[in-house]
């Protein structure tokens, strides 16, 4: 019988199937990285670095970073999950986040994020942007003040919707997101309300209307278990080799 | 143990740019307020109305920085308090009050004294006793050192109550899942 090949993750065996990045392979097997860009159902994207872990001593993104034998990954240390909560911070700070206010709060993986790391404040001094709402349409909002720019909508409009309505203009500081209109406004786009691009942004940038706070304080995704916990039972499992 | 002997932790509060709610969420704590006042007891603090901070082992501040004299009373209690806290999501991130921060400080008085529907014979209040809004509204560890930061709009009392032990017990203070909230 094969050996599966396997790395170590924290000093523990992770087996993994070839093709499978880092991240793929530590959730199949229960194990949690904290990150936020990826999603099991897109190409990764590789931008946010939540997900950074320290793979043959050198910093990397484990969803990424291919599985590969004979490696040591460090995912669950203190410098790592300071570097995490630093990154958090950091978003926090750039865009305007009111979470009192705003329907995404306690399924926001953002927010989320923030409760499991322990990220108290931003720390830094907040931007306090300029970002006006698009309500131009007439069942979706976006509100650029809650962007983190994932990518996660534009990920979905391209590989699951097959339209693009979604995307990130500018370098920096500057850099934004914008829609396939020539009038800028989501109302001119070929969006629909059913679309997985709607459904995907982990934060309260493309919000359906007329559904905020419908589920009670306390019933809210993220009210009932961490997000460590959820990303694990929502991992996608290989079917289970050993029993065959 | 000598339990009646260990003097008591002096603590002052105070709300700057708030609304009281993280003073009503730390008096929700309810019963628990007496085993709380067997360890500490109030300096300045809306609960005792004394006016000025003195030496105190912990100061907790509710709501941010919006005008002049908020930051007065801010550097009165950094310079009074060993460790300051920043209670309740208006002091750790400018909260409500900062939802002005995009608009015209000038505009935004204009609008509301002279000429919001309903405003008659309307003007800009003058008084010079009234302190002078600043340009922004800014979390507190903008203008000095916070030690501690209580999220929450408002935190509940449990996540206070958790806070006040571990730091009246000398733990470092930690809100697992459930008792931290930004929201
Ligand atoms: S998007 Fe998330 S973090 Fe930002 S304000 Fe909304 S709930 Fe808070
Ligand atoms: S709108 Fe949402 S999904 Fe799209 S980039 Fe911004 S945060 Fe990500
Ligand atoms: S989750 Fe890996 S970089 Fe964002």
């Amino acid at each position: 019988m094969n050996e599966r090949p396997s790395f170590l993750l924290d000093g523990d065996e992770v087996p993994f199937e070839p093709g499978q990045t880092v991240m793929q392979a530590a959730l199949a097997a229960g194990r949690y990285i904290p990150h936020l860009c990826y999603h099991p159902e897109f190409t990764p994207h590789g931008s946010c670095k939540l997900c950074t872990a320290r793979i043959n001593g050198r910093l990397m993104a484990a969803c990424t970073t291919p599985a590969e034998t004979a490696t040591e990954v460090e995912s669950e240390t203190e410098e790592l999950n300071d570097l995490r909560r630093t990154l958090v911070q950091m978003l926090f700070a750039e865009g305007n986040h009111f979470c009192p206010s705003c329907e995404k709060s306690g399924n926001c993986v953002l927010q989320a994020l923030g409760y499991d790391l322990g990220v108290m404040t931003a720390g830094f001094r907040h931007f306090f942007p300029d970002r006006p709402v698009d309500a131009s349409h007439p069942e979706i909002l976006l509100d650029f003040n809650r962007c983190i720019l994932c990518e996660l909508c534009v990920r979905a409009a391209r590989e699951v919707d097959g339209k693009h309505v979604f995307s990130l203009a500018g370098r920096g500081l500057g850099k934004h997101l914008i829609v396939n209109a020539e009038s800028g406004r989501l109302a001119d786009t070929d969006v629909k309300v059913t679309d997985k691009a709607v459904e995907v942004c982990p934060v309260g940038v493309i919000l359906r209307k007329r559904v905020g706070f419908a589920t009670p304080i306390g019933a809210r995704r993220y009210d009932k278990s961490p997000i460590s916990a959820q990303a694990l039972a929502d991992a996608p499992r290989p079917l289970e080799r050993n029993h065959d | 143990m000598t339990d009646v002997t260990r003097r008591k932790l002096r603590v002052a509060t105070t709300s700057l740019a708030g609304c009281f709610g993280c003073h009503m969420s730390l008096l929700d704590i309810d019963e628990r307020l007496f085993p709380l006042l067997e360890r500490i007891e109030f300096d300045r603090s809306p609960l005792t109305d004394i006016k000025h901070c003195g030496p105190c082992d912990i100061g907790i501040i509710e709501g941010g920085i919006c005008n002049a004299e908020n930051v007065h009373v801010l550097r009165e209690f950094r310079a009074n308090c060993k460790i300051l806290v920043a209670m309740g999501a208006c002091a750790v991130t400018g909260g409500l009050p900062a939802q002005r921060n995009h608009l015209d400080l000038g505009l935004c008085l204009q609008e509301v004294y002279l000429t919001d529907p309903g405003v008659a014979h309307g003007m800009i209040p003058n008084d010079p006793e009234l302190p002078l809004p600043l340009d922004k509204v800014h979390p507190l560890h903008e203008v000095v050192k916070i030690d501690y930061f209580i999220p929450g709009c408002p935190p509940s009392a449990d996540a206070i109550w958790k806070f006040l032990t571990d730091l009246i017990e000398g733990r470092t203070p930690k809100l697992g899942h459930g008792l931290i909230h930004y929201d």
